[in-house]
């Protein structure tokens, strides 16, 4: 017998994570700050690592949003196959975003149309991706992504016969290019593998890792090392000040792929990572 | 040494402000972000009056969250870079002041230099921080945009550095 998880359960936690994403900074995303702040050794920067620290303080303090940006609300829906959804699934979603931006005097960034541009006032719709897994659980996880940041992202195909290095340069490079424009230190989430499409997906679902965490293959987390040790000798450091203090953290998520090619997608995140989980 | 300034900024003031100064600023500053910038200087472009006064005024590329009970939401700075190809009109209507985070174009910084103004950055994702130091807070134009309106903000020691100084000095040139 499925288990029937009513919308309304849904609609409930979304909120409640979007509320807290929001005004709540990650533990791991403040630790690392705090890691960072006594690492930098650029006083200037070392000075703005605390500012953060603090801006994380206040935001808890005051219910006030870490950023400004509240984001585009990405939500991830994982779905038990032992469940039974009653109802639509997207709205409930997208009401349970809109009450949380509302209530929580969030800032309304979507437009409904990419050439019209008019602001939908709700900050929905939101974008979903739904997996279906094991279990007869739903768990959520709300991923407000501003775009300062999402705009320095980057999707690269490489070719098959590419090198460990490569990927590597390539994923630097998009740090380079990002320079001090998107609020670093940054968190990188990145996806190897798959199509250009499920590649740009797995970079986006690398930045619910811990920033610490470590792939499980040795040889991804080699290329995570390579990769962290290389952005942070860029000496881009916070806000552009120079210092050691560029990337937080590298994430990777591999995929299966086809002989004729290596997609690398890079979904930059400013030191604002942003998200919270639950189950229903 | 840490300086404090007050707006409208003064020629004599922004001339002694060089690249990597920490200052404390306060006073009146109006924020613009991308769909204002392209109506001010649409404007512009046709010898129309503008909805504010900027002359000698700052601009802060932001958009606030919505104030709530509070002065106002959260209101960090916005990436820069996306208001080069608007600010060298916007400079020579008179502005002599940018805030925001980021680096600028070759041809803002020529046109900093060229019209003696000055551009800071603020601290970039510390928008709760930055909250405490706005006194008040109102829509000013453009109040169809929403979080993208004309906001006239009043500060009181907002920390900034000093990004891109009169003389052209640019501390992000090592970036580009």
């Amino acid at each position: 017998m499925a288990r029937k998880v009513n919308v309304r359960e849904i609609e409930k936690k979304v909120k409640e994570l979007c509320l807290k994403a929001n005004t709540v900074l990650r533990s791991d995303v403040v630790k690392e700050l705090e890691a960072s702040c006594r690492k930098e050794k650029n006083a200037l920067s070392r000075k703005m690592l605390k500012v953060l620290i603090d801006n994380a303080k206040i935001a808890k303090e005051e219910k006030l949003p870490v950023c400004q940006d509240t984001g585009v609300a990405v939500v991830f829906v994982e779905v038990g196959r032992d469940v039974h959804i009653a109802g639509d699934l997207l709205k409930a979603i997208d009401k349970g975003v809109e009450k949380a931006y509302r209530e929580g005097h969030f800032r309304k960034s979507i437009v409904s149309d990419p050439v019209k541009r008019v602001n939908t006032g709700t900050n929905t719709p939101s974008v979903v991706h739904v997996d279906i897994v094991k279990g007869n659980k739903v768990k959520i996880s709300v991923l407000p992504k501003g775009f300062g940041s999402e705009n320095k992202s980057v999707i690269g195909m490489l070719n098959p016969t590419c090198t460990d290095e490569d990927i590597v340069n390539f994923c630097v490079d998009a740090v380079k290019k990002a320079g001090p424009d998107a609020c670093p230190p940054y968190v990188l989430g990145i996806g190897i593998g798959g199509t250009m499409d499920s590649a740009a997906l797995l970079s986006k679902k690398a930045l619910l890792r811990k920033v610490k965490s470590k792939a499980r293959k040795k040889h991804i987390e080699k290329i995570e090392k390579e990769i962290l040790k290389k952005a942070n000798d860029l000496g881009i450091g916070v806000m552009g000040l120079g210092g050691k203090t560029t990337v937080m953290g590298v994430n990777v998520l591999e995929s299966h792929t086809h002989i004729a090619g290596c997609p690398v997608a890079v979904n930059v995140c400013c030191h604002a990572l942003r998200s919270a989980s639950g189950a229903i | 040494m840490i300086k404090r300034i007050k707006t409208p900024l003064r020629a004599k003031e922004i001339k002694k402000l060089k690249i990597g100064d920490e200052v404390l600023l306060s006073g009146v500053i109006y924020t613009a972000r991308d769909q204002a910038h392209k109506r001010l200087t649409e404007l512009l472009k046709k010898g129309l009056k503008l909805p504010v006064d900027l002359k000698g005024a700052v601009i802060y590329y932001c958009g606030p969250t919505p104030a709530g009970r509070k002065v106002i939401g959260s209101c960090g700075p916005t990436t820069s870079s996306r208001m080069d190809p608007f600010t060298p009109k916007v400079l020579a209507s008179g502005v002599k002041g940018m805030i925001g985070k980021g680096r600028r174009s070759k041809e803002v910084v020529k046109s900093i230099k060229k019209h003696k103004a000055v551009y800071f950055l603020a601290p970039a994702g510390a928008g709760a921080f930055i909250a405490s130091k706005v006194k008040s807070s109102g829509k000013e134009a453009f109040v169809d945009l929403g979080p993208e309106a004309i906001y006239r903000l009043e500060v009181e020691d907002m920390p900034l550095i000093v990004g891109v100084d009169s003389e052209g000095r640019d501390i992000h040139k090592r970036l580009k």
